[in-house]
């Protein structure tokens, strides 16, 4: 399956297995993902992937059930979901998890994004596993979008409107696009209609992506710490370099599982209402709109954004249309611009553990992340809409020019020649033994920057 | 240094403490006050929400509906804990009932709802406690915060409220002190009634809270249990690859 030497599975001969082996790989595909290789140094920020699968089950799982109570409808929604809360068995638990759930769902995804930018898990031969991924992030903002909506209180309905509108932004056929996605002349009950139908297949196309996503992962393998290819040249190196999947990663991802999940039952029992929105539990009302329309706060970094270009820039003067499609256009932007980085990084260094100077951006990159988000929940006066200018700036001007220059000017520090050597130097394993019978050939040459 | 390990942290931590709580425009009052539901122990205290019901009977449900409870929930073991004969007393007595087809009015059954009340324009009470920042707490706060003052605007009378976002409520106090004679023979003040009243209505937004701490001490117990076997079995597993021999 992959490009990395693994054992092969070999059922007996004339056994069951093999006559099924013969008609369908199946046992050899299960025992390819079992035995896969992983890096042996991989550290806690790379649980999250494992996390992301788990929280995909969970979302489709109580959300296929949740759909078998709910009711679509102006005045049904709301009351389907109150039947929900309070007379279907275990319902509250259902609505709970599933709305926490996306919560947890954006926070691993974030963790996940960030440690792929961190360690370079972008660079060649990754970028087609990265650009997946940042499909699967947009299908996943979608879902959340329009999952968010189906409640049909007052944030569900002002968010629909808010977001839907933006769409009028587009020139030409705004306004025809805009009644076309509403079915009607405003957000109404066939938006809600449409916004189910829709919140029901994104989950399967995600999970087809994810599919594709660890089909990728599978053929290139994971990065790691350092950086440094595991060698594949042959199967003793390989077995020096990584170790199989099941039982190390499996268990390690488990706990790891285990310990997040701590975290959301905590939400899910003892504060399940913390990260929404008082304003969703008044119904839908097209006649009152709430005092501050706050997106869910996976969302307010790319709502700053939004919001941060005004009329009023000198940039807007100059560029041949309004303000509106200017920050439709920059929020779009700011997500789209994640699927070019593999080839906006110049620096031949995957990880950043090495790179003394891009490190100090990177964690300003982060700290803007959060700022954004933090100003995104504020109202657009004052201080704010300066900070969310400043965070858009930076959050663009990273990956446009200090993504591209930084790898140019910057002298990386030494790397381990293999994982064997990292991993042997972290834990005070026997001397300089596992670089000794590497011939170097095997390196992959991209991976040593001629300094 | 281990940047990386602070910012995984950080992520969840901040990604969990730097949430929109909630951008609600300017600061309020919020009285200090302690209920018995709070907490991941805390349950809903039987006689406060019998006596808040009570008082949402005689007081609230004048202007404010209930449309999402049913009389049968009043029964709830982890809630009011009415008996089927009670809540029948309860509906007799208030009076409350329903139109069929042929539009006949006969007395509401357990299984119906409280009514929905237009009338006077006041929010539906169902789910206020959990639709306003602050919650019961709020609830409390707008019941005992009403300064006196009171001022004309456009023909409305509005009501200073230091709990009311703005100041200025349309809603005349509705509480003054001695408003019900509680069945249980507790003495009516305007704190007390207020805080039964809170509590009634926590309880009718949120009827399952009581089950879901519950389950949730039993799941985190299992949860914390689960994860402290995994780091053993994980730091045992891993012994042979980072220390062999």
């Amino acid at each position: 399956m992959g490009n990395i030497p693994q054992d092969h599975y070999e059922p007996k001969p004339n056994s069951t297995a093999s006559w099924i082996e013969d008609r369908l790989p199946i046992g050899g595909l299960i025992s390819h993902l079992m035995n896969f290789p992983t890096p042996k140094n991989l550290n806690w920020a790379y649980v999250f992937g494992g996390i992301l699968v788990l929280f995909l089950v969970i979302q489709i799982i109580t959300g296929i059930v949740l759909a078998m109570h709910y009711q679509v409808g102006d005045e049904a929604a709301f009351r389907s979901v109150e039947y929900i809360m309070r007379d279907v068995n275990g319902g509250w638990l259902l609505r709970y998890a599933h709305a926490n759930g996306a919560s947890f769902f954006f926070i691993a995804v974030y963790a996940h994004i960030f440690r792929g930018l961190y360690y370079g898990s972008y660079k060649a031969p990754r970028e087609l596993l990265w650009i997946i991924g940042v499909l699967i992030y947009v299908v996943m903002m979608a879902t959340a979008f329009m999952g968010y909506v189906l409640p049909w209180g007052q944030m569900s309905f002002w968010g629909a409107k808010v977001i839907t509108s933006l769409f009028g932004a587009i020139p030409v056929v705004g306004d025809s696009l805009a009644i076309w996605l509403w079915g009607g002349p405003a957000v109404g009950e066939a938006t809600l209609n449409r916004m189910f139908s829709l919140h029901y297949l994104l989950p399967f196309i995600i999970a087809g992506l994810t599919v594709l996503h660890i089909w990728a992962l599978h053929h290139v393998g994971n990065t790691n710490p350092t950086g440094v290819e595991i060698r594949k040249d042959s199967i003793e190196n390989v077995k020096k370099d990584t170790v199989p999947f099941t039982p190390f990663i499996a268990v390690k991802d488990l706990y790891a599982i285990v310990v997040f999940l701590i975290a959301f039952a905590f939400f899910v029992f003892f504060a399940p209402n913390f990260l929404g929105h008082p304003d969703n539990y008044i119904e839908a009302n097209p006649l009152v709109t709430p005092a501050h329309i706050v997106p869910e706060w996976y969302f307010l970094p790319f709502y700053a954004i939004l919001r941060a270009i005004t009329d009023d820039l000198w940039i807007m003067m100059i560029l041949p249309f309004d303000a509106k499609l200017g920050g439709v256009l920059a929020m779009f932007g700011a997500i789209a611009i994640l699927a070019f980085v593999p080839w906006l990084d110049t620096s031949r260094v995957r990880s950043t553990d090495y790179r003394p100077i891009y490190r100090w951006w990177f964690l300003i990159l982060v700290i803007d992340f959060f700022v954004l988000m933090w100003v995104g929940a504020k109202p657009a006066e004052g201080i704010y809409p300066t900070i969310s200018l400043l965070g858009t700036i930076y959050w663009f001007a990273h990956f446009l020019i200090v993504l591209p220059v930084v790898g140019l000017i910057e002298r990386p520090k030494p790397r381990p020649a293999t994982v064997e050597e990292a991993f042997n130097a972290k834990h005070g394993i026997g001397g300089d033994s596992g670089t000794a019978k590497t011939d170097g050939k095997a390196d992959e040459p991209a991976m040593q920057p001629a300094e | 240094m281990k940047p990386i390990h602070t910012l995984a942290s950080a992520v969840l931590i901040a990604s969990l403490t730097a949430t929109p709580v909630l951008a609600a425009g300017g600061e309020v009052y919020t009285a200090d006050v302690d209920f018995s539901f709070q907490g991941p122990f805390g349950a809903y205290d039987r006689a406060a929400l019998q006596r808040g019901l009570q008082v949402y009977q005689g007081i609230c449900a004048g202007c404010h509906g209930m449309k999402f409870v049913a009389f049968r929930t009043l029964t709830s073991d982890t809630g009011p804990g009415l008996t089927e004969d009670q809540v029948n007393a309860f509906i007799a007595e208030a009076g409350y009932e329903i139109e069929d087809e042929d539009g006949e009015f006969a007395p509401a059954k357990t299984y119906d709802y409280f009514p929905e009340v237009k009338s006077a324009g006041a929010p539906d009470m169902s789910l206020l406690a959990k639709a306003r920042p602050g919650g019961a707490a709020h609830i409390y706060s707008i019941l005992t915060g009403y300064t006196g003052e009171e001022k004309e605007v456009a023909g409305t009378i509005l009501y200073g409220n230091k709990a009311y976002p703005g100041g200025w409520i349309n809603m005349a106090p509705p509480l003054y002190g001695d408003d019900v004679e509680y069945m249980d023979g507790t003495e009516a003040t305007l704190e007390r009634s207020s805080k039964d009243v809170s509590e009634f209505l926590m309880w009718a937004a949120e009827p399952k809270m009581v089950e879901r701490k519950q389950a949730g001490v039993r799941n985190m117990a299992f949860l914390i249990l689960f994860a402290v076997l995994l780091y053993f079995s994980n730091k045992k597993l891993w012994k042979r690859v980072k220390h062999p021999k």
